[in-house]
């Protein structure tokens, strides 16, 4: 575990120091600004309720979040690849789970602060009516596993390939099916439509903490796909040394 | 410190290497030969835990390296042929960043830095991007992390790679230094390298060892004959011409016993120079024989291109014996070697 926190901070002093992690913070900043005033606050949007405008921020910024997170766990594995770095790590006591877990870490710190920077949304509601700090903590909770989720999903399309654009393609493959399983879900006839929803990256499991309610089964799937796609990147880069 | 035995590793359906058996001991350093594509840096990642072997064991320091790679990690630093550094960071915190992956601790590890900045002559870049580092300094820079928590095996692939030549003289110092105090393996294809640096070469081809040995059991071996060059003032108390001189030389040279061969080689004007043939190290016998003929003896010493041959000898042995196929002795002719043997 120590040797994982090594790698975070190093990546995440990476993320700091170089320019790509605050162009992806700051493009997600404007867009889900944007999106938050066409559809939230607006003239377009109406007369709403606090909860109803919450509501609607958390969809917006649960459409962004993935992008962000596609964005920088991408490059994790590929740009060691293609800078001949990865042998400092594979040549180093470490074993290569904690390779793959200081990467996420990283990413996940990043990605955190990237989407509580978007915490003055909220407050703005907050000038013009009431809202619950219940709801906007399990939203935020709720962004941060779905986050996460994209986040291990980009790292495993980081271990495949060295390059960085076929890696961005791969996760963004992967994670747009695992968003399409809900609407695909609901045109198919039971119990495989019950399945795919249940499978689906958003919708399902994202509708509850968007709201404000926090459901235990939820937060077990976003565990689990993370840990999945940790585990099976951990296992490519096992692989990787039998080659 | 190493004991490989028969390491075998396929890429694919490619054979890299072909039951690579051999024992390094503690504090030697032996370099790794071969010509391009060989399997040198296969061999060298397998020794570092980067690759696993498709086959065969690998202990070092006695440990299992396939069952227990991260102990072995603990005991060897490596420095692959392009060294591993991250651009955007700083070289001292890079220093940090690998002593804190070995689990240095705070103290420890910035005294270490410390000592490795003066050891390798990087104390006046620590401070710069490593990006802005020439290629000589980020060379020497992958050196001071792969020593840094002080190993007992340093593993080296080619670290004079694309190096300008007073860089690579600067390297050769550096490795030098290695070997006091650690047991280093060193790939190269660059042989002048290998020869001034290494105890013993082990010769690689077609992923198989062909060779291993000192230089002088090798050449002694292969070559059946040692080779000498010898100079001497072309004139001395009471000679008459040089062509006189030189066959006197000759004579003298030719009274030596064990010398088979003499041969007159070219040298700067004043000088005379031979190259002999003898069936061991005659250089003490040869000198006493010059000197009490009179003449001064201006450089004495072996063979300068004797591995060149022992080499070459050995390379072409196995492309010949290799078969069909692609014969490497004729694809990859010595003009690889270090680009000086064409």
């Amino acid at each position: 575990m120590r040797s994982a926190l090594v790698i975070a901070r190093r990546e995440l002093a990476g993320y700091v120091s170089t320019p790509m992690g605050w162009i992806v913070a700051a493009t997600i900043l404007l867009l889900d600004g944007l999106l938050f005033y066409a559809l939230a606050l607006g003239p377009a949007a109406g007369p709403r309720l606090s909860a109803e405008v919450l509501s609607r921020f958390f969809w917006t910024t649960s459409g962004l979040v993935p992008i962000a997170a596609v964005t920088l766990s991408v490059r994790l594995l590929t740009e060691e690849r293609q800078l001949d770095t990865l042998v400092l790590l594979s040549t180093a006591p470490v074993r290569d789970r904690e390779i793959v877990l200081g990467k996420f870490l990283a990413a996940l710190a990043f990605l955190a602060l990237l989407t509580l920077l978007t915490v003055y949304m909220p407050l703005l509601v907050l000038v013009n009516g009431k809202i619950s700090v219940g709801q906007v903590g399990v939203g935020y909770l709720g962004l941060l596993l779905l986050g996460g989720a994209v986040l291990a999903i980009g790292l495993f399309a980081s271990c495949l390939t060295r390059h960085t654009l076929l890696a961005v393609a791969l996760g963004a493959a992967i994670t747009a099916g695992m968003f399409l399983l809900y609407p695909l879900g609901t045109v198919i006839d039971p119990p495989l439509g019950g399945v795919l929803r249940a499978l689906s990256l958003h919708g399902e499991h994202f509708f509850g903490f968007q709201t404000g309610a926090m459901h235990l089964r939820d937060v077990v799937y976003y565990l689990s796909v993370i840990y999945f796609f940790l585990l099976v990147s951990t296992k490519v880069l096992e692989a990787k040394r039998w080659e | 410190m190493i004991l490989a035995n028969r390491l075998l590793k396929y890429f694919g359906g490619r054979r890299a290497l072909a039951g690579v058996s051999l024992e390094i001991d503690r504090g030697e350093a032996v370099g790794v030969l071969g010509l391009n594509g060989v399997g040198k840096t296969t061999l060298l990642r397998i020794l570092a835990t980067d690759l696993r072997p498709t086959g065969g064991t690998l202990l070092v320091d006695g440990v299992d390296a396939v069952r227990d790679p991260l102990s072995v990690r603990r005991r060897i630093g490596f420095l692959p042929q392009v060294p591993p550094l991250y651009p955007e960071m700083v070289v001292l915190d890079y220093l940090r960043f690998a002593g804190r992956l070995h689990g240095l601790e705070r103290r420890a590890l910035e005294r270490r830095i410390e000592e490795v900045a003066d050891l390798i002559h990087i104390r006046g870049v620590l401070g710069e991007l490593v990006r802005h580092l020439s290629h000589g300094y980020r060379q020497r820079v992958g050196l001071a992390q792969a020593i840094l928590h002080d190993p007992m095996l340093v593993i080296l692939d080619e670290p004079t790679h694309g190096l300008d030549p007073a860089q690579v003289v600067e390297m050769r110092g550096l490795v030098r230094r290695l070997k006091e105090r650690h047991t280093v393996v060193i790939s190269s294809h660059n042989l002048p390298e290998i020869s001034e640096t290494c105890d013993r070469l082990l010769v690689l081809d077609a992923g198989e060892v062909i060779a291993m040995g000192s230089e002088a059991e090798l050449s002694g071996r292969l070559l059946g004959a040692m080779r000498i060059e010898v100079a001497v003032r072309a004139s001395r108390a009471g000679a008459e011409a040089a062509t006189g001189a030189a066959a006197d030389v000759v004579a003298c040279l030719q009274a030596v016993g064990g010398v088979s061969a003499v041969v007159p080689a070219p040298g700067p004007a004043g000088e005379l120079a031979f190259a002999l043939e003898a069936d061991g190290d005659r250089r003490a016998e040869v000198c006493r024989a010059l000197v009490d003929a009179g003449w001064a003896v201006l450089r004495l010493d072996r063979g300068r291109h004797e591995l060149e041959n022992v080499f070459l000898e050995l390379v072409g042995a196995g492309a010949a014996g290799s078969g069909p196929g692609p014969a490497r002795g004729a694809e990859e002719p010595p003009a690889a070697i270090d680009g000086r043997v064409a």
